[in-house]
């Protein structure tokens, strides 16, 4: 790969840093990630990930932007109330990084679509506000071999862990989808706005670590923080051999949708 | 006495009692919104009350998440 020279002011920042360089910058340029909800966590990954200069960016959300999203999901705007979520955060993108090829997919990831949509991507971010979705990413990465980053926000906290074959997955920690309503949405409960760029920045920062190889993963561990008190937790965690889906006598063989609590089921204004 | 630790802090228990025990004196109404590791290993949510715990456990209780896109 040939950087430009305008390609290689652009990525300076990054070049200078030893250690990523032009190798790392490369390794940046040919990535492939997929962001799975294009909203509170999804908006500053997508923004990270394009001004870094990620060479394939993909969205996946089915929802227009409400006005009551803007409060975080800060890659839409004003003018973008009722516009796909996807087609919004594709106009950001192209005007931060016309290096990045964006594709967009206007619908929900489900059991059917996922193995073909996760399958052309290195790297899968869950930013989604669901529980069905976040064990359908789950899984859905563990039986194709894919690194994914999970994510979650609600209140003033945040957890996020990373998994990559091998390590602890999401279902190692939590076996399954709680109860519907047992734990509520951040549309029942809030969420400070800028927990989602608190946490959503981190995921983007696992990306980079991937792409370029540098680092630590957050494998085999959750951090988990709190706004109120702005403690920060990392726990260990491993890999069960119990696990339903990545433990030595794996159940889950398939992809499941789980049901959607009602009162998650969105109206649309 | 006996210290366990829960979520990175020291507890000092009179009685040593089930992981059941632990999670009503811990306040956690709702157990069915946490998952519960105990010295790093996932436990299962039928051997809460059977399991006891020793001196110099390790609990952690780690609260399910959701939010990110919502609407």
């Amino acid at each position: 790969m040939n950087f430009t020279e305008d390609q290689i002011i652009r990525y300076s920042r990054h070049i200078l840093l030893q250690d990523v360089g032009v190798d790392g910058q490369e390794k940046i340029s040919k990535g492939k990630v997929l962001i799975v909800g294009a909203g509170g966590l999804g908006a500053p990954v997508a923004f990270y990930l394009a001004a870094a200069g990620v060479g394939t960016i993909g969205i996946i959300d089915g929802d227009v932007v409400d006005l009551s999203n803007l409060q975080r999901q800060i890659i839409h705007f004003t003018q973008d109330v009722d516009k796909p979520k996807v087609l919004s955060a594709k106009e950001k993108i192209s005007q931060l990084n016309p290096d990045v090829n964006v594709i967009t997919y206007q619908t929900l990831l489900s059991s059917e679509n996922a193995p073909e949509i996760i399958n052309d991507y290195d790297f899968v971010v869950d930013g989604t506000d669901n529980f069905p979705v976040k064990f359908l990413i789950n899984d859905a990465c563990v039986i194709a071999g894919k690194p994914f980053s999970h994510g979650g926000i609600l209140r003033f906290d945040g957890q996020t862990l990373t998994h990559v074959p091998g390590t602890a997955c999401y279902r190692c920690l939590f076996h399954a989808p709680p109860p519907p309503n047992a734990v509520p949405t951040c549309s029942q409960a809030g969420v400070l706005g800028a927990i989602a760029g608190m946490l959503g920045t981190i995921q983007a920062a696992e990306v980079l670590k991937y792409l370029t190889g540098v680092g630590e993963l957050l494998t085999n561990k959750l951090l988990s923080f709190n706004a109120k008190t702005m403690e920060f937790r990392t726990i260990k965690t491993k890999r069960s051999e119990k696990c339903p889906v990545c433990g030595s006598n794996p159940t889950i063989t398939q992809l499941v949708d789980y049901a959607q609590a009602a009162c998650e089921i969105k109206t649309k204004r | 006495m006996a210290k366990i630790t829960v979520n990175g802090k020291e507890q000092e228990l009179e009685n040593l009692t089930t992981l059941a025990q632990l999670i009503t004196s811990n306040n956690i109404t709702q157990p069915d919104m946490v998952s519960v590791q105990l010295n790093e290993e996932f436990v299962n949510r039928e051997n809460y009350e059977t399991i006891a715990l020793k001196d110099g456990d390790e609990v952690d209780f780690l609260y399910f998440m959701g939010g990110g896109q919502s609407a």
